[in-house]
């Protein structure tokens, strides 16, 4: 980030672009956590000042919101799941009337990694504390499934419908899943990578560059990635 | 819905229905009521579908999807500056406080944190939102109860504050004001005086409402000890905003979490109630259009000098990483997960919004409570069909 005009005027910020180093709350919620959940855990992170990601087991996603619930994190925040697949359309800005480029579909995971295309991703918060912790399960390719939280949070239940008819994961012991959005005879999962915005499809889109001067940003700054076009 | 989609609803709920019998005595059988998806008690289009025995609802189900539009899909298309103009229409009465947690979770990202003036100037803003958004509540809750006067008020109320915003950023409804680094403009001049004028004209507006609804002998025996929600129930719900501080929980994102705001530079208080019932959820969004008006009041009276942009390249690119910002919104917690792969648009984005998990109580809530008491309680845990179908 370049140096905002009229520093020695005005006082930007109250704090610095570098986040703390250490983070003492945070780290102790970890160490509670890592303990309580042992070895349902692949991987942590923790980032100081931010947040906590912790990416479980397949087959304890249930006991560990189970333990976690236990643990204090009583406020279930939301549930939902991400699909790493990069998208084949792209950015839905490919003339329809060329041959479609060749992309680079590997995919790269996020905080915590993973070895599956689609993720859980789920948040549960501590009200005493409000501190929370961001969830992770790789749900398995073949056959998308994975444990029910309805019995743990009942709030889990639209969430998981949702996730259901967006994603295409099954919900075992889920009571009632059917679509809470969609139409009943929808076919497809719409949040995946792999189903076509067609709006973006059939008609050639004009460019993504849409920028808008900003006041106080210099016109004349030396062009970044991508302003060429 | 299609034909076929009907016909499988339709036997779903008559799979429901055949449990339902539960008067044994009389033995009737249950009968279906349908409310909505054009109905006034709806802030849009929802339809519920209740079962009744006699004058009691013995099963509910709430139908959303009429207005789904796909945002999480639409925001993997558009750049990062572009977003705002799509969140904005999830709550389209508080339209400014959504673009602010998304704006927060790119800058988190990329690292920049807005001037302080933009971000004193963000804060007013999304506080009169608030204002603009709960005002509209207080009057529209008279009319779910057959008092009309109200919802004149409110509407003649909330008008000097959309004049305000209008004032400030162009937009009534949709500002779109809010930039990655900042603000898109300064204040006009004359605003702040302005500004201080109507907060006084609100507050006594709040009183006027609090005379005429909540001393009302009629609106409290509608609303006291109708549609309690116990604490727990409430948390494991995911419920947020006014109706989790009316379940009794002190819990307000504004204070307990800290972000690039200033919240925590002005005094003001968070208000709850223990009773969790829906003249309690009602009471405490009073006290918070109060509490805003203090909350502006204070902080257009210590605006920091200084630019309200900081510097950002023309062609915004995000950092790979993940970020999760929530902020109490007007209807309570609402929040963006931000992935990024270093992109010049998202990769995706989680919209937690305060309405869905608000509403996903009601097949509990509205359980064994009688027919007239379903409106008076939708109306209390104030739901905007944006907010739910995203």
């Amino acid at each position: 980030m370049a140096n905002p005009p009229n520093e020695e005027e005005f006082q930007l910020s109250l704090t610095t672009d570098t986040p703390a180093a250490t983070d003492v709350v945070r780290d102790g919620i970890l160490a509670r956590v890592q303990a309580a959940l042992g070895d349902k855990i692949v991987e942590s992170l923790l980032k100081p000042g931010d947040d906590i990601w912790v990416r479980v087991r397949t087959e304890s996603w249930r006991e560990t919101a189970v333990i976690l619930r236990d643990l204090g994190f009583s406020y279930f925040d939301f549930l939902s799941a991400i699909d790493w697949l990069p998208s084949p359309f792209g950015r839905g800005e490919d003339d329809p009337t060329e041959p479609a480029p060749v992309r680079d579909n590997t995919i790269r995971h996020g905080y915590t990694g993973g070895d599956t295309r689609i993720q859980m991703l789920a948040r549960v918060v501590d009200p005493t504390t409000s501190m929370g912790i961001n969830l992770k399960a790789d749900v398995p390719d073949d056959n998308a499934h994975i444990e029910s939280w309805t019995t743990v949070y009942a709030g889990a239940n639209w969430h998981e419908r949702e996730a259901w008819e967006m994603f295409g994961i099954t919900f075992d012991g889920h009571p009632d899943l059917r679509h809470i959005y969609l139409p009943t005879d929808f076919e497809g999962f719409p949040l995946r990578k792999d189903f076509p915005l067609l709006a973006r499809i059939v008609k050639p889109w004009p460019g993504i560059v849409d920028v808008e001067p900003m006041p106080g940003g210099d016109q004349d700054e030396p062009a970044q990635d991508g302003d060429a076009q | 819905m299609t034909l076929l989609g009907d016909r499988q609803q339709l036997s779903y709920i008559a799979s429901q229905a055949a449990d339902a019998r539960v008067n044994l005595e009389l033995e009737t059988e249950g009968m279906t009521l349908n409310i909505g998806p054009q109905h006034p008690a709806t802030h849009g289009t929802l339809r519920i579908i209740a079962r009744l025995d006699g004058e009691q609802v013995v099963w509910v189900d709430p139908s959303c999807g009429y207005m789904h539009r796909g945002y999480e899909k639409l925001t993997e298309v558009r750049t990062y500056p572009q977003v705002t103009a799509l969140v904005n229409r999830i709550d389209w009465l508080g339209s400014f406080a959504n673009e602010v947690p998304f704006i927060l979770a790119a800058e988190k990202l990329m690292g920049i944190e807005a001037p302080l003036r933009a971000q004193h100037i963000r804060t007013i803003l999304f506080e009169l939102s608030r204002i603009a958004n709960v005002s509209l509540f207080l009057g529209d809750l008279g009319v779910q109860l057959g008092a009309i006067t109200p919802v004149f008020m409110a509407f003649r109320d909330r008008e000097y504050v959309l004049n305000l915003i209008e004032g400030a950023t162009g937009g009534r409804f949709h500002p779109n004001f809010d930039r990655i680094g900042g603000l898109k403009d300064d204040l006009p001049a004359g605003w702040i005086d302005e500004t201080r004028t109507v907060m006084k004209k609100l507050r006594r507006f709040c009183d006027e409402i609090e005379d005429l609804l909540f001393g009302n002998e009629i609106f409290q025996s509608r609303t006291r000890g109708i549609g309690v929600i116990p604490r727990d129930i409430a948390l494991q719900y995911g419920m947020s905003g006014a109706n989790l501080r009316a379940s009794g929980v002190d819990w307000d994102l504004r204070r307990d979490q800290s972000l690039p705001m200033a919240w925590d530079k002005v005094d003001w208080k968070v208000w709850t109630h223990p009773d969790g019932d829906s003249f309690a959820r009602c009471w405490v969004r009073l006290q918070e259009v109060r509490e805003s008006t203090r909350i502006v009041e204070q902080l257009v009276d210590t605006i920091p000098a200084g630019p309200v942009m900081t510097k950002v390249p023309r062609i915004i690119k995000v950092p790979e990483g993940e970020a999760w910002v929530c902020t109490e919104n007007p209807l309570g917690e609402m929040g963006y997960y931000v992935v990024s792969q270093g992109d010049l648009g998202p990769f995706r984005v989680k919209i937690r919004s305060a309405s869905f998990n608000n509403m996903s109580i009601t097949p509990w809530l509205l359980k064994g409570v009688y027919v007239p008491d379903i409106v008076t309680i939708l109306a209390s845990l104030y739901f905007i069909l944006g907010d739910i179908d995203r």
